[in-house]
């Protein structure tokens, strides 16, 4: 079976990508909330692999992926959960994890488990541009984009960064880190600005991103509309249940962007 | 070697957020290592206020007592603030300053790097807070209001498990959150480039001194060095001007807490395997999914997972030896060197005693071994009394 790749998500204008971790609060319970957020609207779906460090997350991922660790996830485990959702969605997917499962499960073994269940990218927040050579060849012969990150420091490496990039673009939001934020300060259109200038990809917006009229400021500027924490918090709350809640805010944040050109 | 690798290890691992500000940094420190001005500067800091040159102490009871070669030991347990961690943090808070920062951020397990970075902010006049795991607080109530005192801000880390790792995890988010007008004091030889090198080149003083003073005392070089290690930092300081002596063994202890075959260990060298950790690709303890392990030793400063990237490569290559010290060894090696030499030694140095006990005595008179005796035992008699089943009331 062929499945939806990255490029795919960007068919129908503005992208709204939503992120959950992987067995919070269990594996059956993450097939369930990304069914959900594809039919309320999601383009692309972000499934994060829990890593006991989480370096780059605020205190709900971290949360979420003490939860999904004590639940028994495991990389292992997460592909048996793709490859089961694979025969429900052809959706697009990528991964969201910390580089040392990653490299601890072996590259080639890894990027060949994500080609069989059709996981077309990967974002790892600890493997900046010059460390990309780690993996990234292995990925592209499975056909997986290794993504890459911008930040508000990134400056001078846009150029660089942006030029070398495959899938799309992630641009965090904020300095510090993932988690909701009352306001971006970030000076994002001078961002998107020097990434149009070095690259053809489409280019998501991410980190501390909650309500619908933040989805669809950053959705003027940028082609997709990244959310994770605001989501992992309907999960926190409401546990195994949260799916018509999880539903409720995708759709809602789906439509602020859906009128966005 | 690759820029910022010792063979495969090392590396920049951080999120982008960190890769400018780690690029500014290396550049700093490439400059001001070479600029006169700075190094005479630092120089006086040392010796002037933290009170080097440390002595180079031969342990002649010591010596008697195992009857093997001489002990001599590098009493870093002397300087000011009381372990080797102010070489280090005197250098790095200069350089912040000299960079135009005026506020410094830095982990701490037992206390020791904070309460030296927290002194260093206060002389150097820069702002300071210190993130501890909450348990590690509860453990080091001391600690937590000397560095107070010293007029630093302490965070207790509540996430994750609450020890020392939790505390690095915390402070680069901290970092990655404010970096204009910020540094970040990491206090071992560990984390991205350009840490491990650093942190490596401000305690290798300690060596360098060393070095001189033995030839001087004792006229040929020593036939080993030991140091304990848990990220290495005093390790690093007492191997690098020796690791071009080839006669001269290096030896690195682990702390093996209540035995490597239990579970509840800190020896990376010996049961860790490659990952990527902390910025740095190196050995962890972690589990088969690549999940960071939680370890355990008696002495807080050794109670971390990995081990800096160059211990690794001295590892690989079988320059350094590296050996695990258990709880048990440590404690009576505390004991002993109290009793023998009237020296009061933490509880991380103690392992590098543990281990001179064991090899010294199979050696000749003529042979000569070096202690790198990182720091003192005042924040840790409490917790021995309590190893004894004394309760102390603090």
């Amino acid at each position: 079976m062929k499945y939806k790749t990255i490029k795919n998500a960007f068919d129908h204008g503005k992208a709204f990508i939503p992120f959950i971790t992987a067995g919070d609060p269990d594996l059956e319970s993450t097939k369930e909330f990304i069914l959900a957020m594809e039919k309320a609207g999601a383009d692309l779906a972000e499934i994060g692999i829990p890593f006991s460090d989480p370096i780059a997350e605020g205190i709900v991922i971290q949360e979420a992926d003490i939860r999904a660790l004590a639940s028994g996830t495991t990389t292992d485990k997460i592909f048996e959960m793709v490859e089961e959702l694979r025969r429900k969605t052809d959706m697009p997917l990528v991964f969201m994890g910390y580089l040392n499962p990653v490299f601890h499960y072996g590259y080639e073994r890894f990027f060949a488990r994500c080609e069989q269940v059709g996981i077309s990218g990967v974002i790892i927040p600890d493997l900046p541009f010059e460390e990309k050579d780690e993996c990234a060849e292995i990925a592209a012969a499975h056909g997986v984009d290794v993504i890459s990150m911008i930040a508000p420091t990134s400056e001078d490496r846009i150029k660089a960064i942006a030029s070398d990039a495959r899938g799309f673009l992630y641009v965090v939001s904020s300095m510090g880190v993932t988690g909701v934020r009352s306001e971006i300060k970030t000076d994002l259109a001078s961002i998107l600005e020097a990434i149009r200038q070095a690259t053809d990809l489409p280019a998501g917006i991410g980190f501390g991103i909650n309500t619908p009229q933040q989805a669809a400021d950053m959705a003027r500027l940028a082609d997709a509309v990244i959310v994770g924490s605001a989501i992992v918090r309907i999960i926190a709350e409401h546990g195994k249940e949260a799916a018509p809640y999880i539903s409720d805010y995708v759709g809602k944040m789906k439509d602020a962007i859906r009128s966005i050109h | 070697m690759k820029k910022g690798r010792f063979g495969d290890f090392g590396g920049q691992y951080v999120p982008e957020t960190l890769m400018n500000e780690l690029i500014r940094l290396e550049e700093a420190y490439e400059h001001y290592k070479n600029d006169p001005a700075f190094t005479e500067e630092l120089t006086a800091l040392l010796n002037g206020y933290a009170g080097r040159p440390s002595l180079l102490y031969p342990a002649e009871k010591m010596t008697a007592d195992l009857g093997g070669a001489k002990v001599f030991i590098k009493r870093e347990d002397l300087n000011h603030t009381g372990s080797h961690k102010i070489n280090n943090v005197l250098g790095q808070v200069l350089l912040a300053k000299k960079m135009g920062k005026t506020r410094v951020i830095a982990e701490t397990g037992a206390g020791q790097h904070g309460v030296a970075t927290a002194t260093a902010a206060a002389l150097l006049g820069l702002e300071c807070e210190v993130f501890m795991g909450k348990i590690d607080c509860d453990r080091q109530r001391l600690n937590v209001y000397r560095m107070e005192l010293l007029g630093a801000r302490v965070h207790p880390v509540e996430s994750g498990s609450q020890v020392l790792k939790d505390a690095v995890n915390e402070t680069m988010r901290e970092w990655a959150g404010r970096v204009d007008d910020t540094h970040y004091v990491l206090g071992s030889v560990m984390g991205p480039h350009p840490f491990p090198t650093i942190v490596r080149d401000f305690q290798s003083v300690i060596s360098k001194e060393a070095r001189a003073q033995i030839l001087e005392m004792d006229g040929r070089l020593p036939d080993a060095v030991l140091a304990c290690v848990g990220g290495g930092s005093n390790a690093m300081g007492m191997f690098y001007h020796f690791i071009g002596d080839e006669q001269v063994r290096l030896i690195g202890c682990e702390a093996a807490g209540k035995g490597i075959e239990t579970g509840q260990h800190a020896a990376t060298i010996a049961k860790g395997s490659l990952g990527v950790f902390h910025g740095m690709k190196s050995l962890f303890c972690q589990n088969e999914y690549g999940q960071i392990e939680e370890v355990y030793s008696i002495s807080a400063g050794l109670d971390y997972p990995g081990i800096g990237p160059e211990h690794a490569y001295l590892h690989e290559t079988g320059r350094a030896q590296y050996v695990p010290v258990t709880d048990e060894e440590a404690v009576s090696a505390f004991e002993y060197l109290a009793r023998t030499e009237g020296i009061i030694c933490a509880i991380e140095s103690a392992h590098a005693v543990a281990h001179a006990r064991k090899i010294v005595p199979e050696m000749s008179p003529d042979q000569s071994v070096i202690i790198c005796l990182s720091g003192r035992g005042d924040k840790d008699v409490a917790a021995i009394a309590r190893y004894r089943g004394i309760n102390l009331h603090d």
